[in-house]
């Protein structure tokens, strides 16, 4: 029964038929592009509070890494919390008390979020569907236990008061707009790099692989290293996207390595539009305005979530931007 | 007095059946899993919350009604279950044509809600419930002072397991359950109504999730996480015994239990992530599970 | 539990609606704002909550109009500590001025580090942690009605003067219980008393305690010391009492941290016996009963007050008291400032008499050592205590020395 991996995504628009722009985006997906370089630049400038918009790109370019794996190759990890939040208690770690600078924090959290994801991700591969999705699940569970107790977490507490640093020695991150393109940077770096793998050869063994395992098996592939690799990188992309949260707000803590922020990344990617590139980024925007504005809300906004999920799997399966997308016939 | 490995006997015996009694928990939660899964493919996520109500229905028939334990333990079921039956016949049906996953993602979202909802109306600091007068006390069993409520959860969730395996392995409707779900389109074929057939086993697997939720009642805390911190570990259960066969999960809960009772003994800091530990042995070794077909 | 829907409803609907009227309100310099941060939906609700803005609320009232007005706004901050800094962050760009509250050790000492940076004032009425006046302390902070080190010093010392001197601990194996363990130990052995052992279960997975509870009897121990809180607390009392440990065996249950709105929702039949510390008691003397009386009708569900929402009067009232004293363009300029004119006053309310702010940020009250009462000898709702012991305010807390604060130069 497990054989029958069939995909987890509604098929798209065949992607050649679009003109080709710059950087093996299509037209209709520069143009978005360049809106999306235009927002980052001048959203500072509008009023927008700089806090915020960086808990938006960090939340982002989380979805995206999550969007690799399940918009892609077809794998739902229903544990992605378990390599953001280590990312970001790693990063936490270095830059407070090792005294590492920003960036080397950062790298050193996606490093171990990347072991992290090479371990469970080869043993969560054996299994297909939603068998894969159980194992990722309890798996995480077994990192929240572990942060729990770790010293060096600070178990309830979290790491508090982590310093921001200066930028290569030399920068002071401090300020909020400084903080602010280091964030933007990351998210474009990463965004980017998720965009390049997937058109490599590499990203098209995975999509085969989403549309029909035993065929790509069949084809000489060996789909499992695939995998593990796609996985791989998705959890390290995942805890450089923690890494640079923790940073932001200078508190790495348990919210993140729990459960219900695996499930909120598979609603952003859901509400975005899985397996589209721009997708997972609208949908991490639309769920932390709303986490922002309902904080007042209390459990209510537990609900709304909820609410959500349901219409989107039964309603708009494709998403914002999947619903926008098969509009306009185009793919973005 | 003797001991084993360091522990005397009698503090042994006594946490073995403790653990037993946590078994007789999963044991519960992990059959209706399979049991919805083996018709229906999909993985209930809400099956913690569907958890979580039967306890709180308890508590609202005794302190809204006035109806007792005894009669929850049949009422209970029966109403958390016709929800479920709403819930497929509403929503859950539109998915079977997609991929499993959008069953468990829709699942994962009614939890959300669920549980935001009791919150919201109960807050989270949690409900007292009473062990009814009948079953309240203890026995003196020599090496321990046994409860006769756990000895109860422990008996009642025996008889409920194989009442269950009974019906699936050895009557009329279980066989035309089993077929359905070997070919669902032949059995519709000999004038089966199998979609009433799925929805009705989906109000079943929930109406057992419920009736565990009413048994937790005395002995938990009734507040709304009490299902989604359990559901967890009975995932991995289910991972550990595979869905193949009833038998098999009920089985693992009770074994997995008493596995957790000994290692809240000899390391009782690891205790929760044992059963995770076991999770991935089996995984490298057994990919299907324990019982699983591969 | 008397938990109602319209009640509920209510609180939701009042927090919802609170924060809106800031932005109308920035245009008033003469205004002090202050903001009530806590738990509003999750496990913290009935111990601050809704009636923790109230309670502030009430003191701003009482306080009257002495040349400026007082806003009382409050917040739910989700037990998540990024809600909770990037909502601080906002509140004292906004205009805020003091920030009230905030249980939760990880948000209370998340706030603590934005109140510092920003130059606010910062009362933490809620949180357990020692750590906001040791290692963490701030010139901006104030940690208002207990802490982990005063919990541990008043039920482990005081319980081993009152006969419980064999001690069993079932500790929630992270670092809050891992500190009230150490903490309450070394006060049992000092005090003459033996720790027989304990067993550190995994927090938050476990709710079944059963078998922590038969290892808890075989080590004969008189007093079983339960270091955890909230939900496990509460699991842990119900089933020592089904495994018939305090009727059967005589064992004291001594629950390190625990307040009276918990024994509200557990009941006296399966809660008496039990011993817990707090530094308020609405039945303690005339002037706390007739507090007490004077604010409940006005609290939800007619609870009454407790130690945490009566510590968000006290602290709302010393802080006025220093506002008004210094005046409010100087206060609205430096939280450190007016923390340092809060320290130089003393502390002085109905609800707990008097105390007086350390140098550190700690408050010095006396501590209270009580056990619950049987259903017999309770006389309705509420009627919950008995005391056993008090510890005198300069006894009660960490001495100044021994808590690494930075601010204390040797």
């Amino acid at each position: 029964m497990a054989s029958q991996n069939t995909a987890a995504v509604p098929t798209l628009p065949e992607e050649r038929t679009a003109a080709q722009g710059a950087f093996g985006f299509t037209k209709p997906q520069f143009l978005t592009f360049l809106l999306l370089l235009a927002f980052l630049v001048g959203a500072p400038f509008a009023g927008l509070y700089p806090v915020f918009l960086m808990k938006l790109l960090c939340f982002g370019l989380f979805a995206c890494a999550f969007n690799l794996l399940i918009g892609y190759v077809g794998l739902l990890s229903f544990g992605h919390a378990a390599y953001f939040g280590m990312g970001g208690y790693i990063a936490g770690h270095m830059a407070k008390v090792v005294g590492l600078s920003p960036e080397l924090a950062i790298l050193a959290g996606g490093a171990v979020a990347a072991g992290l994801g090479a371990v469970f991700g080869w043993i969560a591969i054996r299994r297909q569907g939603i068998y894969f999705a159980m194992i990722t699940l309890a798996l995480a569970q077994m990192v929240y236990f572990f942060c729990v107790q770790a010293p060096f977490t600070g178990g309830e507490d979290g790491i508090q008061a982590i310093p921001r640093g200066k930028l290569f020695g030399l920068i002071d991150l401090s300020p909020d707009l400084s903080m602010y393109w280091v964030v933007a940077a990351v998210f474009l770096i990463g965004f980017l790099l998720i965009h390049r793998i997937v058109h490599s050869p590499f990203g098209q063994v995975m999509k085969a692989i989403r549309e029909n395992e035993p065929r790509a098996t069949s084809l000489g592939y060996r789909t499992d290293d695939y995998k593990l690799v796609a996985f791989i990188l998705s959890s390290a992309l995942a805890g450089v996207a923690g890494a640079t949260k923790s940073l932001v707000f200078g508190i790495a803590t348990l919210t993140d390595v729990h459960w219900a922020m695996s499930g909120e990344v598979v609603l952003m990617t859901l509400v975005g539009g899985l397996g589209t590139v721009f997708g997972p980024v609208v949908g991490a925007a639309v769920i932390v305005t709303m986490q922002n504005y309902l904080a007042e809300m209390g459990a209510w906004v537990t609900v709304i979530q909820g609410g959500i999920f349901v219409a989107c799997v039964l309603a708009f399966r494709r998403g914002i931007l999947g619903e926008i997308a098969a509009r306009l016939r185009v793919k973005l | 007095m003797d001991e084993i490995f360091g522990i005397p006997a009698p503090l042994l015996f006594g946490q073995l059946l403790l653990g037993l009694i946590n078994g007789a928990f999963y044991a519960m939660l992990s059959l209706g899993l399979a049991v919805i899964f083996g018709l229906l493919n999909i993985i209930n996520f809400t099956h913690g919350a569907q958890f979580m109500m039967g306890a709180f229905a308890a508590w609202m028939l005794l302190n809204w009604v006035g109806l007792n334990y005894w009669v929850a333990l049949i009422l209970v079921p029966i109403i958390i279950g016709a929800t479920g039956v709403l819930m497929e016949w509403l929503m859950i049906r539109r998915l079977y044509k997609l991929d499993h996953l959008y069953g468990l993602l829709l699942t994962f979202g009614i939890g959300l809600i669920v549980e935001g909802l009791f919150r919201n109306e109960f807050g989270s600091s949690g409900l007292p419930y009473q062990i009814p007068p009948q079953l309240s006390g203890a026995w003196d069993l020599g090496f321990m002072f046994l409860p006769v409520y756990r000895g109860w959860v422990v008996a009642f969730a025996l008889v409920i397991c194989l009442a269950t395996w009974i019906v699936i392995e050895k009557t009329r409707l279980g066989a035309y359950l089993r077929a359905a779900t070997e070919n669902a389109s032949l059995v519709q074929a000999f004038g089966i109504n199998v979609p009433r057939m799925v929805t009705l086993t989906y109000g079943a697997g929930v109406g057992l999730a419920a009736l565990a939720g009413v048994l937790a009642a005395p002995i938990y805390s009734v507040n709304p996480q009490m299902g989604s911190n359990l559901i967890i570990v009975v995932f991995a259960v289910v991972v550990i015994g595979g869905m193949g066969s009833i038998l098999g999960s009920v089985i693992t809960g009770f074994g997995l239990g008493v596995v957790e009772g000994l290692t809240k003994v000899f390391w009782p800091e690891a205790s929760a992530t044992v059963i995770f530990v076991i999770m991935a042995i089996v995984l490298l070794a057994r990919p299907a599970g324990l019982f699983g077909r591969a | 539990m008397t938990t109602t829907r319209r009640g509920l409803l209510a609180t939701g609907a009042a927090a919802a609606m609170l924060p809106v009227p800031l932005s109308r309100a920035r245009a008033q310099a003469n205004t002090i704002r202050i903001g009530v941060m806590n738990d509003q939906s999750g496990p913290y609700r009935d111990i601050a909550g809704p009636n923790g803005v109230i309670m502030a609320q009430i003191a701003a009232q009482e306080f009257g109009n002495r040349g400026f007005t007082v806003e009382v706004i409050g917040a739910d901050h989700q037990n998540r500590p990024d809600v909770g800094v990037n909502l601080a962050r906002q509140w004292y760009d906004q205009g805020v001025d003091m920030i009230l509250d905030v249980p939760t050790s990880s948000v209370g000492l998340a706030v603590n580090n934005v109140a510092r940076e920003k130059n606010k004032a910062y009362i933490n009425v809620g949180a357990a942690t020692s750590d906001l006046t040791g290692p963490q302390c701030s010139p901006n902070t104030a940690h208002w009605v207990y802490d982990t080190y005063m919990l541990a010093k008043s039920t482990g010392g005081a319980m081993v003067r009152a006969g419980g001197d064999s001690w069993f601990f079932i500790t929630a194996d992270y670092a809050f219980g891992h500190a009230l363990e150490r903490d309450t130990g070394n006060f049992v052995r000092a005090a003459g008393g033996r720790v027989m052992g304990q067993v550190r279960y995994p927090f938050p997975a476990t709710s079944d305690f059963s078998s922590f509870i038969l290892q808890a009897q075989a080590s004969r121990a008189k007093v079983i010391g339960l270091a955890n809180a909230g939900a496990d607390t509460i699991n842990s009392i119900k089933q020592i009492a089904e495994f018939g440990l305090t009727r059967r065996g005589g064992v004291k249950i001594a629950a390190l941290l625990m307040f009276i709105a918990d024994v509200h929702g557990l009941g006296l039949e399966t809660g008496q016996g039990l011993v817990m510390t707090e530094s308020f008691y609405w039945d303690l003397n005339d002037r706390s009963r007739a507090f007490s009386r004077r604010v409940q009708p006005r609290l939800n569900n007619r609870h009454m007050p407790n130690m945490v929402t009566a510590g968000n009067y006290s602290a709302t009232l010393h802080y006025l008291k220093a506002v008004a004293d210094m005046g409010v363009p100087a206060s609205k300029a430096s939280g450190i400032e007016v923390l340092n004119r809060m320290k130089a006053m003393p502390i002085e309310d109905e609800a707990f008499g008097r105390g007086t702010l350390r140098q550190d940020g700690r408050v010095l009250i006396p501590s209270y050592l009580f056990e619950v009462k049987s259903p017999g000898e309770s006389s309705g709702p509420w009627d919950y205590m008995k005391l056993l012991q008090t510890t005198p305010a300069e006894e009660a807390f960490r001495p100044l020395a021994e808590g690494n604060c930075p601010l204390v130069r040797s």
